[in-house]
């Protein structure tokens, strides 16, 4: 059953249209993906659905009903939204727990429990997100829109934040995860959208999306003897073999390195100094959204 | 909301320079000027009082203008621009009770300060307890209001937190003139006298409750239409982000 349902939705700032008929639905328990460039549409899109912003077109349902009629059923953390500066991160905790009528406390799991008494306004920027996100989880919600999760965190910091989010996919809580970074989605998330110009150009698991992507897989290597180049290009995997000095570069699908190496075994030829290049979400990325953007990452 | 309250009055406390200042300036100000012995002695262009005497509603204008435009505007757009009132609308709790919590706060302050000033000018100089405390409940609660709802109205339209800071400031002087803060009433010319009756937080009709015989209730009535068209104007033109 599709817990967030989102059917043609447009919205317009101005002339500047920000989204224009996005749809896609969201299942339970699932971790939805939200990419694209600065200005693509996302956070216009998961506003929508957090309640935020009322849609100049289109629908969005949350549960079957109005996002803001189910609040204490969405938990948000947004981008750019802070406490006031002297307000304590045990007051902000206990404050937006008497919002709720089951509160569930994040802050040990998320590292803040050493940090109660500092004010916000003195947090690090991993730690203020760190707290948004422990807020964001607060109420128990049936969904959690994220919006830049880990922006900000340091790597290691980025790890325990995904290990948390998997925590709480474990617990039966759909996620809608708005991010830069492709190695968070293609850990995180079991399908993404990616969001061009106010629209979504591909919506896909993670892997899918990648093996739409020409030569997924590449691989090179020395071959010890010399090789029947169009014998292999016939392989059904292979796309295209080129020859570099003595290297062979060959690309093809993600199946290709079983069918490269069975092939060569059958003609008794060793690969040496074998490397295998594989296609990332990074790259998919980039050719889905015309190379724009790339320097957000 | 209890919650709300309990929270935004830790925040007002622990801002100590702010909430000192507001609650025991007026008070600290009287005991400073009772110290000069010209101004403790009834003089005729004092009108047959003593300065400080005429000076007490003057001290109430001054709480109330520094809570309501120097408080309250620029808390209320530091919270919009920082995005805490949309991160509040995002949870069941409305964010106006956020507001809402941030005045209740505001105006204990200003009464805790206009109870101390009322007990310094007593125990210290002697002065009168009110003479209509009923009328000066409402003349401190609506001209309360009639301030409030003017930082609100600036808190409003004002673009950043910076912006309200620097309206407010000037509409806080202003108020502060008629309200015979900076110049005593008696050195003021009548016209100027006359203004500041009707200008929040209306200070004859708190001088008048005090030292008078009771409050006029024109002056009451104008705080009162004061506070409402100022208040429905910032309930209308409030922007959450």
């Amino acid at each position: 059953m599709a817990i967030i349902e989102v059917r043609d939705l447009g919205k317009r700032y101005g002339p500047r249209v920000a989204v224009d008929s996005v749809s896609f639905e969201v299942a339970e328990g699932e971790i939805f993906g939200v990419l694209g460039p600065n200005g693509a549409g996302k956070t216009t899109t998961v506003e929508c659905v957090a309640g935020l912003r009322t849609p100049d077109r289109g629908s969005v349902a949350v549960l079957g009903k109005r996002p803001s009629d189910v609040r204490a059923a969405i938990g948000v953390q947004l981008q750019a939204s802070e406490l006031p500066e002297r307000m304590r991160v045990g007051e902000a905790l206990s404050l937006f727990s008497s919002f709720y009528p089951s509160p569930v406390d994040w802050s040990g799991r998320l590292g803040l429990t050493e940090h109660l008494e500092a004010e916000f306004g003195r947090l690090s920027g991993g730690l203020k997100q760190r707290l948004s996100i422990a807020l964001a989880l607060i109420g128990s919600p049936r969904v959690a829109v994220l919006d830049e999760l880990t922006t900000g965190l340091d790597p290691q910091a980025r790890r325990d934040t995904w290990s948390v989010i998997e925590e709480v996919r474990a617990a039966g809580v759909t996620i809608l995860l708005v991010t830069h970074f492709m190695e968070e989605a293609e850990r995180l998330c079991d399908r993404v959208a990616v969001f061009r110009d106010g629209r979504i150009v591909a919506l896909d698991t993670p892997s899918a999306l990648v093996s739409r992507v020409d030569g997924a897989a590449r691989v090179r290597f020395v071959p010890s003897d010399p090789l029947d180049l169009s014998a292999l290009r016939a392989l059904p995997e292979v796309t295209d073999v080129t020859s570099v000095g003595e290297q062979l570069v060959v690309s093809g699908s993600q199946d290709l390195l079983h069918a490269v190496t069975s092939f060569l075994a059958r003609k008794h030829v060793v690969a040496r100094r074998l490397r295998v290049d594989q296609v990332s979400l990074d790259d998919a990325y980039v050719e889905l959204t015309g190379g724009s953007g790339a320097e957000d990452r | 909301m209890l919650k709300i309250v309990e929270v935004e009055a830790r925040l007002f406390l622990r801002d100590r320079l702010n909430s000192l200042f507001a609650v025991v300036f007026p008070s600290l100000l009287l005991l400073v000027l009772g110290a000069v012995p010209a101004l403790r002695t009834p003089a005729p262009e004092f009108g047959g009082l003593r300065f400080i005497d005429g000076y007490l509603s003057s001290l109430i204008v001054f709480t109330l203008a520094f809570i309501g435009l120097q408080r309250v505007p620029t808390v209320v757009a530091t919270y919009r621009e920082k995005g805490v009132l949309r991160r509040l609308s995002t949870t069941p709790m409305s964010p106006a009770r956020l507001l809402v919590g941030q005045l209740v706060v505001n105006f204990a302050a200003v009464i805790l300060s206009v109870l101390l000033t009322i007990v310094v000018a007593y125990v210290v100089f002697g002065v009168d307890l009110p003479h209509h405390p009923l009328g000066l409940a409402c003349a401190v609660v609506l001209g309360g209001a009639g301030t409030f709802a003017l930082g609100l109205v600036i808190a409003a339209l004002a673009p950043t937190a910076r912006a309200a800071g620097g309206w407010a400031t000037a509409v806080f002087m202003l108020l502060m003139f008629f309200g015979g803060v900076y110049l005593p009433r008696f050195m003021l010319p009548t016209a100027v006298q006359v203004i500041g009756s009707y200008t929040p937080p209306g200070v004859e009709a708190l001088h008048q409750a005090w030292l008078g015989t009771a409050p006029d209730w024109r002056h009451l009535a104008i705080m009162g239409l004061v506070s409402l068209v100022a208040g429905t104007v910032a309930a209308r033109t409030f922007r959450w982000e």
